[in-house]
């Protein structure tokens, strides 16, 4: 079960996060300082999953952009790491043509998990909805 | 079904493949600049007119949280101050609205934008709906008001033609939905069940799996369309429904095994390549599915072979598939091997599963190493021996520069430690407890080697040694109940009494050497169990003065971090040790100074210090130093006042009323008051708990002092407090404890491995040298020397005991009660009817209560239907009074069906009644593991020529039992039995025995029942089916009817659980009832019927009021409040299951008409 995903710059500044279980607004911020603070003193070849707390957070570095997810201690953690690789190979493939955007990068993300589960993965049909929003916007 | 099953996804074959994914990976280091997160200058493509983008690089550039705060703050005025003009356009909203989920993601709060964000959900069209939404669901939590508004929204969108509105309202439903407004949708929900596209229905079953998250039993009825969504011809629709099944099947894996075919036959699919192309992640086909679908697999064959059995083919193809060398498919083993390794074994894929777990331990892959890890600890309790295989690993992975591998390494230790091996990983574990900066860690690191200690420990000095680490390091964050069971362990000790006296004294030594170093060092919790210890035991050291004890202890009163709480238990153990000249002259001192204390508890604890350092013969009784450990005697009558109490009354007092009289008279007016629960509980002191020298740690005994005892009401007064005991003044768990532990050595008598010194020397050298533990050929010397000592004892173990756990090695110290094998819970839950006086009868009680009814004399047995309600008593000839209650349930149309819940057998000489001598002889067929059981009488179902069915039920503690005998006269094949009921859940045992009834036999069925819906009477209707030899098939209908009172069983709880149960349950009913009233006290005699007929459980008796608990098999609680008002019993009914109220209370009248 995932718990929240995070991306986060090198200064530990928080660019979307997503949490799948309630967390108050105003604990978010020290949770993410502290789990940024975390992934980002480890080194590359370090191992990807550090134990937080009771649960556990899988990162990944894409150049100056970390991607975290916190799951449960029954997850699986290696699937969740190339998730996010899925993830980011998605946003590639959308946004090659159109720039940034934070909504964007939302709806794609909601298209693949729902309720802390994986609920799509196949790159397609993450991208329909938005592909059809995109095309009613041109029409 | 489930041949549509298997050929719904075979269609998958025949669709054209869809496009090629790229599968080159592309280098994806642009991507942060593209995206615009990153800090450097190249973020040129973000429109330099965003504003979004304008605010995200002003952030990017700050360098101080109070800089950020001051943007932010403007930025949010400046959003606020332009949603609220009605000038703004639907698309300046959605980049309002897009700026103010950045501002909320960063800490602040935008309250003043969800609004809008439910505005542009409902007004917006194509993305900016969609962006209201987002922002709706980024906002708003599932139980916010503001979500009401939205469901007028999604139910216009759902119903749009616009397909992208009807997808969107879907995925916001299957996000949050507010729970009551499910009803308004699911029809329109379901209807898109059916929907030609893919993407609707697939994201309509994720709404409904979000109906059962929250309201299960909303979607209760729909269960055969999460069916249909299974065999969807689209396989993205079959993937949402499994989502579905993976929280079904956890909740009841036995529902389901009827669809262990299917997934397998899915699995298989999946893995041969049958699905689209462009569900592969790297040519690796569906890989979460696949996982999703293991993990389905594991939960169905959980203990169950023949369920495993479907699925070996497929999981050994999925281990051989997964050759490639790609994480993900790594991920995928990982999950496979979890699964092997759950369901029922079979040697040849534990074997494959294994040498996946050697690759991944061995990987060079750092998080492959990891995964490898955790399945070894995941699979090391069952199969010990993996861990020696790859000990090197694990010693090389226990010095790994990364924290986290060695963390996961502990963990796997943790589960292999024995006595042999247990210094060595101890000592590893305290290593990385002194270098762990992480709370949490420490937490739970600190506990796992406390446990370890008290479990295998090889002598004393290492225990203490390791315990002062412990305490010293867990420090403050503790888990309390470490140090409650270290003192506990100690005061109790274990086998031979010169072993305990070694042990305390080396404490004592150890404590005392660390008062004379830096106590000022040592955390609070670890002063505290010094304190105790040296109070009680630093007698046993004659050598030591107790003046000198005395002077350490008086050090750390006047240390500044002593905590108030760490100086009651100094003053305690002053109390304990002021004996002779000189510790009575500092004793006085101390006592002179906290007397005037504004801490009251410290100021009582002076007190006692100073009056019983000076009269040490009232010390002696007060606290006697006996390490005998008697249970103490408790007059829980506290006779010892009755001088006291009449010379008060004689001299003008007013008599006492306990707190709950005076509550009654203050609350006369009402019928009903519910307040009593929470308001007459005693409050249980922590003062004065100096007596109580055996649960040191325990809250305890409220003192006779005080005078404001609610125990003065067993003596004078009304005494209608005869079913319950002394527990309303001593602290429950305090005395409860001690006596159940007391009991629980004398009776479990542990084969202790006692070993002296040079027993032990001789193991510690025959282990070294043990040659089968050094099998790797040439690793360093140091390494191999750890790995000998760290695996010792693993190889000695039983090859594979797959099946059981591990044999308990057995515990030197015997510390915590888990660590017995017996239910951790026993002490809190046993009830606290049965703590009483310690009278002969309460000693009785003291025993499990079964042990009692298995044994049935007949005084015994009044006893306890008398003093024990929560015992179920099946032994003691209740049968008449039941029979005589339910003989009046008699089904009337057919007067041959004799309806007796009566417990027949309960009389040890059987039935002689020679109109049935059918039922002599069909007890006889009885199992053997119900015979012990009352059963019911045996009724005759139905017959005919060829075979006569008959039946009968034993009430079990937790179950009821249906027992059908068919017996036949003439030759007849093909026998088949199928029951159902509306009312119940029935269930065959798998372990009926089957036995042929081909010719002149007896077949023996049994089903397990259990409440469905709640009904006065319920009905099993069954058919029974056979041929006759010539072919002929016929059938027979049949029906057996009982009493809802059979699956009713006593719930025992305490009057603090009652009173919050109580204020959950929502289904109730009112009712006055007849008093019996033969004399005696007409509540108590009511309550004793009801107890006796129906098998409620009193829970408290208080004057004219009393409660009651029951529950249905299977955890239906049901509770009741009665009270004696105006001739009348006025009773009050409550439970979470509706109709359960109505139903107890007709069986209440019942009862109480017949008597």
């Amino acid at each position: 079960m995932i718990k929240f995903v995070l991306m986060v710059n090198r200064q530990g500044q928080t660019r979307l996060s997503r949490y799948y279980q309630p967390v108050e607004l105003s604990r978010r911020a020290a949770l993410e300082a502290d789990v940024v603070r975390c992934c980002l003193s480890r080194r590359k070849e370090q191992c990807s999953f550090v134990e937080y707390k009771d649960f556990k957070l899988v990162y990944r570095q894409y150049a100056a952009l970390y991607i975290v997810v916190a799951v449960t201690d029954a997850e699986n953690e290696l699937s969740v790491f190339e998730l996010v690789h899925n993830f980011v190979e998605v946003l590639d493939k959308y946004f090659s043509r159109i720039m940034f955007n934070l909504d964007r990068v939302h709806v794609i993300l909601d298209e693949m998990i729902q309720n802390g589960h994986i609920v799509e993965t196949n790159k397609s049909r993450i991208l329909a909805p938005l592909t059809a929003l995109d095309k009613m916007a041109d029409s | 079904m489930a041949d549509r099953q298997r050929s719904a996804p075979l269609s998958w074959r025949n669709k054209p493949a869809a496009k090629m994914s790229d599968v080159v990976e592309k280098t994806l280091t642009a991507l942060p600049s593209l995206l615009s997160l990153d800090s450097q200058p190249g973020s040129a493509k973000l429109s330099s007119s965003s504003k979004l983008g304008n605010l995200i690089r002003g952030i990017t550039e700050l360098t101080s949280k109070h800089e950020e705060e001051k943007l932010i703050q403007r930025e949010l005025a400046s959003i606020k101050e332009q949603v609220s003009s009605p000038n703004t356009t639907m698309r300046q909203m959605k980049e309002l609205m897009v700026r103010a989920i950045y501002c909320e993601s960063l800490g602040y709060e935008a309250s003043f934008s969800y609004i809008h964000a439910i505005k542009l959900a409902q007004q917006g069209t194509a993305l900016e709906k969609r962006v209201g939404y987002l922002a709706v669901s980024l906002f708003l939590n599932e139980n916010h008001e503001l979500l009401l508004l939205l469901v007028n929204t999604v139910l216009k969108d759902l119903q749009s033609t616009n397909l992208i509105e009807v997808c969107m309202a879907l995925t916001v439903v299957s996000q949050m939905f507010p729970k009551d407004m499910i009803p308004a949708i699911l029809p329109l929900v379901e209807e898109k069940l059916n929907h030609p596209k893919e993407i609707i229905r697939r994201k309509a079953v994720l709404a409904l799996y979000k109906f059962y998250l929250i309201a299960p039993n909303q979607v209760q009825h729909i269960h055969n369309k999460f069916r249909k969504a299974l065999c969807d011809k689209d396989p993205g629709v079959m993937t949402a429904s499994l989502h579905i099944y993976v929280q079904m099947i956890q909740e009841n894996p036995e529902g389901y095994k009827d669809l262990t075919t299917s997934f397998v036959t899915i699995l298989k699919q999946v893995v041969g390549g049958k699905l689209p192309v462009d569900f592969n992640y790297h040519s690796v086909p569906a890989p979460w599915l696949q996982i999703q679908l293991l993990r389905i697999l594991s939960l169905l064959g959980k203990n169950d072979p023949s369920t495993s059995e479907i699925m070996y083919e497929v999981l050994d193809e999925s281990l051989q598939r997964a050759e490639m060398n790609h994480n993900i498919t790594y991920a995928i083993l990982f999950e496979c091997v979890k699964c092997v390794y759950t369901i029922h074994p079979k040697s040849d894929l534990l074997e494959k599963a294994a040498k996946c777990i050697g690759n991944f331990v061995l990987s060079q892959k750092i998080n492959l190493k990891y995964l490898g890890l955790k399945a070894l600890t995941y699979v090391v309790q069952q199969d010990p021996k993996l861990a020696l295989q790859h000990q090197m690993t694990i010693i090389e992975c226990l010095d790994h520069p990364d924290l986290i591998i060695k963390r996961e390494t502990l963990e796997l230790l943790f589960r292999i430690t024995n006595a042999q091996n247990v210094m060595v990983i101890v000592d590893k574990m305290l290593e990385f407890l002194r270098v762990s900066t992480d709370d949490y860690t420490t937490i739970d690191l600190v506990g796992k080697v406390a446990e370890l200690a008290e479990k295998y420990a090889p002598d004393n000095e290492w225990f203490i040694e390791t315990m002062n680490t412990v305490f010293s390091v867990g420090g403050d964050m503790m888990q309390p109940d470490i140090p409650n069971c270290f003192l506990k362990l100690l005061s109790e000790g274990f086998d031979s009494v010169e072993e305990d006296r070694k042990l305390r004294r080396f404490a004592v030594d150890s404590y005392v050497s660390l008062l004379r170093g830096e106590p000022g060092k040592l955390p609070q919790r670890f002063l505290q169990v010094i304190s105790w210890v040296l109070g009680e035991y630093s007698h046993l050291r004659e050598e030591l003065e107790p003046a000198t004890v005395l002077r350490l202890l008086g050090k750390l009163l006047d240390m500044k971090q002593t905590s108030s709480e760490t100086k009651t238990w100094v003053l305690m153990a002053m109390t304990k040790l002021s004996e002779g000249g000189a510790s009575v002259a500092v004793a006085q001192q101390v006592s002179e100074t906290y007397i005037s204390s504004m801490d009251t508890v410290l100021r009582q604890r002076a007190q006692e210090l100073q009056h019983l350092s000076q009269d040490s013969e009232l010390r002696a009784r007060v606290l006697p130093r006996d390490d005998g450990l008697e249970p103490l005697e408790v007059d829980s009558s506290l006779s010892f006042l009755d001088g006291f109490v009449s010379e008060a009354l004689a001299a003008g007092a007013a008599p006492y009323k306990p707190p709950h009289q005076r509550q009654e008279e203050l609350a006369q007016a009402k019928v009903l008051s519910l307040e009593p629960y929470g308001l007459s509980l005693p409050i249980s002191m922590s003062s004065c708990s100096i007596a109580d020298r055996q649960s040191p740690t325990l809250l305890s005994i409220s003192s006779g002092l005080s005078g404001d005892s609610t125990e003065l009401s067993h003596k004078g007064g009304s005494t209608t407090l005869k079913l319950d005991g002394v527990k309303r003044v001593w602290g429950r768990e305090g005395y409860l404890a001690q006596r159940e532990s007391v009991e629980e050595v004398a009776q479990v008598e542990v084969p202790s491995p006692l070993r002296s010194p040079s027993q032990q020397a001789e193991a510690d050298s025959s282990h070294s040298q043990t040659p089968t533990l050094t099998p790797t050929p040439e690793p360093k010397q140091d390494k191999q020397q750890l790995a000998s000592s760290l695996f010792f004892g693993l190889s000695s173990q039983s090859p594979m005991c797959l099946m059981g756990k591990p044999e308990p090695t057995p515990s030197r110290f015997r510390g915590k009660k888990k660590i017995q094998g017996s239910s951790p819970s026993t002490i809190e839950q046993t009830p606290s009817s049965l703590v009483s006086t310690p009278s002969t009868v309460d000693n009785l009680l003291c025993n499990d209560p079964l042990d009692i009814t298995s044994e049935p004399t007949v005084s015994l047995s009044k006893i306890t239907s008398e003093l024990s309600p929560g015992i179920i008593t099946p032994a003691n000839g209740t049968c008449d009074v039941e029979a005589n209650l339910t003989g009046s349930d008699v089904n009337e149309s057919n007067p041959l069906l004799s309806e007796d819940d009566g417990l027949a057998a309960a009389d040890p000489t059987p039935h002689e009644d020679p109109d049935r001598p059918k039922d002599l002889c069909l007890s006889s067929h009885l199992p053997a593991e119900l015979c012990g059981l009352g059963h019911s009488e045996i009724t005759p179902l139905c017959t005919n020529q060829s075979l006569d069915l008959s039946a009968c039920h034993v009430q079990k503690e937790d179950s009821l039992v249906l027992v059908i005998f068919i017996s036949n006269s003439s030759a007849i094949q093909q026998i088949l039995l199928d029951l159902h009921s509306e009312q119940l859940e029935v269930s065959r045992l798998s372990d009926s025995p089957v036995v042929d009834v081909s010719s002149h036999g007896v077949a023996v069925y049994q089903y397990s029942l259990t409440v469905k819906r709640p009904s006065v009477h319920v009905e099993v209707v069954g058919i029974v089916s056979y041929q006759l030899c010539d072919g002929t098939p016929q059938t027979l209908q049949f029906s057996y009817r009982l009493p809802l009172t059979s699956f009713i069983r006593p719930l025992t709880v305490s009057t603090e659980e009652y009173g919050t149960m109580w204020l959950d349950f929502s289904h109730d009913t009112k009712q006055n009832l007849t008093l019996i009233g033969d004399g005696e006290e007409p509540l108590t005699a009511t309550l004793n019927v009801l107890k006796r007929k129906l098998q409620l459980g009193v829970v408290e008796v208080i004057g004219m009021e009393g409660i009651l608990a029951c529950q249905l098999l299977q955890d239906q609680p049901c509770l009741m409040h009665c009270r004696v008002h105006a001739g009348a019993l006025a009773v009050w009914l409550r439970s979470p299951v509706p109709d359960l109220p109505d139903c107890l209370i007709y069986h209440c009248q019942r009862a109480l008409q017949v008597d």
